[in-house]
């Protein structure tokens, strides 16, 4: 499928129009949304009014940018105006957004053109996406599967080819798992870059917005526009000879999927060929991290969801809801001792970049799950598949650190496994260099 | 409160509020907050002389 980049060059070459790859894309959906329930809503007729605009735009010589004209679909937990932001759950029956979120008024100012809202797991409370008013979403790839969670409906229409890119959301991992899990590239920027105003919180504290695309130059470009500073092209790759970069193993390697392993050290060897330095890194508490993790998102969460748990708790699907209610039982002081978990937990992770120009882990420790499964095999012990999914990502949105996953090849099945790169908080641009440089050699693809 | 008394009151809520669900995922919460106040990053008002009394910024 065409990506950002290439569209740009044929759009302004004249040999195509947004117009085309919007119907292009509506097509897509036609043929298969029903097979992988990726949208809750297809807005095909504002999309192709949207195209022939800024086809209109283009030819009278106005020129948005990298994203003029590009269809992006949009997670059903931003607002978008004149349309109902479902967050996948029945509570939010009746509910039609009155003006835009401003990650997604920036996206329109850049030339977007939006095509749906996609699945997700209901309030972006699960990895799987199973638990949806609307259904599970099902990954392209093999549908038995998950696409991951909880921007499953996301990374799906991309794997799909039903948007050239898609707006996801990321509160312990939802970005980057279902890019893992659907091969494809997952940015978490920064924490607090992307506004999260008009997008239905999780955790106000550990809520990020980002893009999931096809490559880390495509990236690139929708977070630029998402931060309201659009630029013509990617940034230029750092060069990859001489990066120094943390691995982390302890903790983060302990437990992974054969496959996975293999495909991690591969990754390794092919960028030490390259020309980049390791060092092994440790995160000593990294240990506490799944127990500081759950005491803040379940209490923020539960702060939110409190009144509706009272009102329409019929609504809400079971896992959710007692998800849910499990947050209103944490102890205030148990809330400040995970605060205070928190803090320790970025100063590691600050200390270990200190030398580094990033770190380095595996993204999901196994590939997609089958649907319906509360387990999971791992060196011949059955682990619940919720926590293993998030074992390898909640770290950084606990922190803030920006991390991008990058696809690194596939299982002898088919399925995607993924590399993580880390970087300095508030130096997403300089983790989108680094992961520019080491992209060739993580992402066999390429 | 300690967790075990934390952990019997909240049971006995939830089964007043008819969620005996909730039980097994408590217990599981339980796990997880005793580690929590298990960590060697908590700090206490009774900290030794050679510990900070409060951590570094």
């Amino acid at each position: 499928m065409m990506t950002i980049e290439d569209f740009g060059r044929v759009l302004r070459a004249r040999k195509t129009t947004s117009e085309q790859i919007t119907n292009e894309c509506l097509a897509r959906i036609d043929a298969d949304n029903r097979r992988i329930n990726a949208f809750i809503l297809v807005m095909a007729d504002e999309a192709r009014a949207q195209a022939r605009e800024l086809d209109r735009e283009l030819a009278a010589g106005k020129d948005r940018g990298p994203l003029h004209g590009v269809p992006i679909s949009i997670k059903d937990l931003f607002d978008i105006r004149g349309a109902a932001t479902t967050a996948a759950s029945r509570v939010r029956e009746g509910h039609v957004a009155d003006r835009d979120a401003t990650a997604i008024a920036r996206l329109r100012q850049a030339g977007a053109v939006f095509v749906g809202k996609t699945n997700l797991h209901e309030f972006a409370f699960g990895t799987t996406n199973e638990d949806s008013a609307f259904g599970p979403a099902r990954n392209p790839i093999d549908p038995t599967r998950s696409p991951g969670g909880s921007s499953g409906g996301s990374a799906a229409s991309l794997a799909a080819g039903m948007a050239l890119a898609t707006m996801g959301t990321c509160t312990g991992g939802s970005i980057r798992i279902p890019a893992a899990a659907c091969g494809t590239v997952g940015l978490k920027p920064t924490f607090g870059e992307i506004p999260t105003d008009g997008v239905v919180p999780l955790s106000r504290t550990m809520d990020h917005a980002g893009p999931l695309t096809q490559t880390v130059g495509d990236a690139a470009l929708v977070y630029e526009a998402l931060i309201g500073e659009p630029r013509k092209t990617p940034p230029a790759a750092v060069p990859v000879r001489g990066l120094r970069v943390g691995v982390l193993r302890r903790y983060f390697c302990d437990l992974l999927e054969d496959e996975v392993r293999e495909h991690f050290e591969g990754a390794l060897e092919r960028l030490r060929a390259a020309g980049v330095t390791f060092d092994e890194i440790e995160i000593r508490n990294a240990g506490d991290l799944g127990t500081i993790y759950l005491h803040i998102v379940l209490a923020d969460a539960a702060a939110y969801h409190a009144a509706t748990l009272e009102s329409m708790p019929e609504k809400y699907t079971k896992n959710v809801r007692l998800r849910l209610e499990m947050g209103r039982y944490v102890l205030a002081e148990d809330y400040v001792r995970a605060l205070a978990g928190r803090e320790m937990l970025r100063r590691e992770v600050d200390a270990a970049l200190g030398a580094h120009d990033a770190l380095i882990l595996p993204t999901l420790p196994i590939p997609a799950p089958l649907i319906g499964a509360d387990t999971v095999q791992i060196a011949g012990k059955a682990e619940p598949v919720r926590n293993v999914m998030l074992r390898l990502t909640q770290l950084f949105n606990v922190t803030g650190h920006p991390a991008i996953a990058l696809p690194s090849g596939t299982t002898k099945a088919g399925l995607p496994c993924s590399v993580q790169l880390v970087g300095n908080r508030m130096a997403t641009d300089a983790l989108l260099r680094v992961a520019l440089a080491c992209e060739p050699h993580i992402s066999p693809r390429s | 409160m300690t967790i075990d008394s934390w952990l019997q009151a909240t049971i006995a809520d939830a089964e007043r509020r008819g969620l005996p669900e909730l039980k097994p995922i408590l217990e599981t919460l339980a796990r997880a907050t005793k580690a929590l106040r298990a960590a060697d990053f908590n700090d206490r008002a009774d900290a030794g002389a050679n510990q900070p009394s409060a951590p570094s910024p």
